[in-house]
């Protein structure tokens, strides 16, 4: 179905996500690449030894969870905005979810957002954690926001906001 | 009688491809002329705003214009490359004389090796008021958007879910233009579905199996009428839906921008999985006639990443059999080559793969 919507379904997602016990843990990628298309930025990105190497470059990342800190370098490299940062430690009830994000305007930190899921359905009003610039040169923010631990693994972007051209 | 320009390698098109095959040939030693149509170089890298795909050889990571200014610089910089901007090629004489026009002037080159990186240009497809002010190909929008800061619109109808269609769709929403929908014929989206994934959770609908009807409107587009297909590619009565747009962007496909091969008496063949009309060539990308390489688009429609290999491909070739890089080049072409491979050897590569197959099989009719 992904290939007709643009939507993974939840069996995709399934494939990519580490165990419970990982989450609790701290946080790792989520990488929601499911398609083999020439491309490898990941695979460099990574100093923790977590994306594993692609013996061909068309290959899907493959991932050791367990090496994963968490970092984020990956997040704003990869060129599909496909890769998520999820937390599941940050507290009793909730979780951080990093999220790639080109859109004006930035959200700010402590700001309140709509989070999205992957069909762009609103999941609830989140707040903005933290924000980090990408640099002058790769331009992908990374917004952190706070969801319900439930919904770490839904949440994946914000309802856009900024200038709108309708009238 | 005008002056006749002589250089050793004259490239028609400085986009990725022939940016590329400049760089090559002149690090090998050669000389080298660049002709573009445009006023600046870079061809449709200067619109690109994301990221690109492929490895490190192909700068994967960078966005578009990024890589297009380091083109640039790169030849810029190089003695060896001399470049005339707002100069169109008009053709290739039997005699290798190259003619172009610059300002109202006709001038002629006369080059020892000729590389064609003209790329392609976009296709339209057959609705109802499909002349209509408010219709636009992906490339204008670009041009309009990403070159001049010009939103074409408000509300738009991206027709076609390939990699053009989901990538102009993005720059639209960056822009805060609204997108109604993606729709596509075909039964699944042909771009890359972290493209489209990306599209989608910000609320777009991609559409698959659905074609446009008819566009509507007084002066200019104020909507469009469009229909679900069956699995025989007909529409379905009764599935119609109004979209109240104003803008209607075709992302269609690519034609391979031939005329000149054609002109040059290139042997060419009709090469679906290329999109079109495209030259014969050997491995080392030089058609049947004996000094013409192509690269890039015009050779076969596909992603920048392996254009700006084809072209680093016929720029190392052109230099060699010109006999710069005796040691070098040969090393160069392989490493080409191979990356050429690797970058085609994945799903996503095959349609390419088996093109080049089709075009290069001696037993169908020429033309």
């Amino acid at each position: 179905m992904l290939n007709k919507t643009g939507i993974p379904t939840a069996e995709d997602v399934k494939t990519v996500t580490p165990s419970q016990e990982r989450l609790n843990k701290g946080p790792v990628a989520i990488i929601e690449c499911f398609q083999k298309i020439p491309c490898n930025p990941c695979t460099e990105a990574c100093k923790q030894g977590a994306i594993l190497p692609m013996q061909d470059i068309n290959d899907l990342p493959k991932m050791n969870f367990d090496n994963c800190n968490g970092c984020g370098v990956c997040l704003s490299r990869c060129p599909g905005l496909a890769i998520f940062i999820v937390d599941a430690s940050y507290s009793a009830t909730e979780a951080i979810v990093r999220i790639p994000y080109e859109y004006v305007p930035v959200p700010e930190a402590g700001s309140e957002v709509v989070g999205v899921d992957r069909a762009g359905k609103e999941l609830g009003t989140f707040k903005v954690e933290k924000v980090q610039s990408g640099g002058p040169k790769n331009k992908t923010y990374t917004v952190w926001l706070i969801v319900p631990k439930e919904m770490a693994m839904d949440v994946r972007s914000i309802r856009l906001g900024g200038v709108r051209h309708a009238n | 009688m005008s002056e006749v320009k002589d250089i050793e390698i004259l490239i028609i098109g400085g986009g990725p491809a022939g940016l590329s095959a400049a760089a090559a040939a002149a690090d090998l030693g050669a000389s080298v002329l660049v002709l573009e149509r445009d006023g600046k170089l870079g061809g449709q890298l200067v619109k690109q705003t994301h990221k690109f795909f492929g490895s490190k050889k192909q700068y994967a990571g960078d966005r578009g214009f990024q890589i297009g200014d380091l083109l640039i610089g790169t030849c810029e910089n190089n003695s060896k490359v001399e470049v005339w901007s707002d100069t169109t090629a008009l053709g290739i004489y039997e005699d290798g004389v190259v003619t172009a026009e610059r300002d109202g002037k006709h001038l002629k080159i006369k080059p020892k090796k000729i590389i064609l990186a003209t790329g392609a240009s976009e296709k339209m497809i057959a609705f109802p008021n499909n002349d209509m002010p408010g219709i636009f190909g992906a490339g204008a929008v670009q041009t309009l958007m990403n070159v001049h800061g010009i939103v074409p619109g408000k509300r738009v109808l991206m027709i076609g879910a390939g990699n053009i269609g989901l990538i102009v769709s993005y720059q639209l929403m960056q822009a805060g233009v609204e997108v109604a929908a993606i729709i596509e014929a075909a039964p699944a989206i042909g771009g890359y579905l972290v493209h489209a994934s990306k599209i989608r959770r910000a609320g777009v609908p991609i559409l698959t199996s659905h074609t446009i009807q008819e566009a509507y409107g007084k002066d200019s587009v104020e909507g469009a009428i469009i229909c679900q297909l069956d699995d025989k590619w007909q529409a379905i009565p009764g599935t119609e839906q109004d979209l109240k747009v104003d803008v209607i962007c075709l992302a269609v496909g690519l034609s391979p921008l031939t005329e000149l091969c054609f002109q040059a008496d290139c042997q060419m063949k009709y090469v679906p999985e290329l999109s079109g009309h495209v030259p014969l060539r050997n491995d080392y990308l030089e058609t049947t006639r004996p000094g013409l390489y192509v690269a890039g688009d015009v050779s076969g429609v596909e992603e920048a990443s392996s254009a700006m290999v084809e072209g680093r491909l016929a720029g190392i070739s052109a230099a060699f059999s010109l006999g710069y890089g005796k040691d070098l080049a040969p090393k160069l072409q392989a490493e080409a080559l191979a990356e050429l491979s690797e970058l085609r050897s994945g799903p996503a590569g095959q349609k390419t793969l088996q093109g080049i197959r089709k075009l290069m099989d001696k037993g169908e009719a020429l033309c």
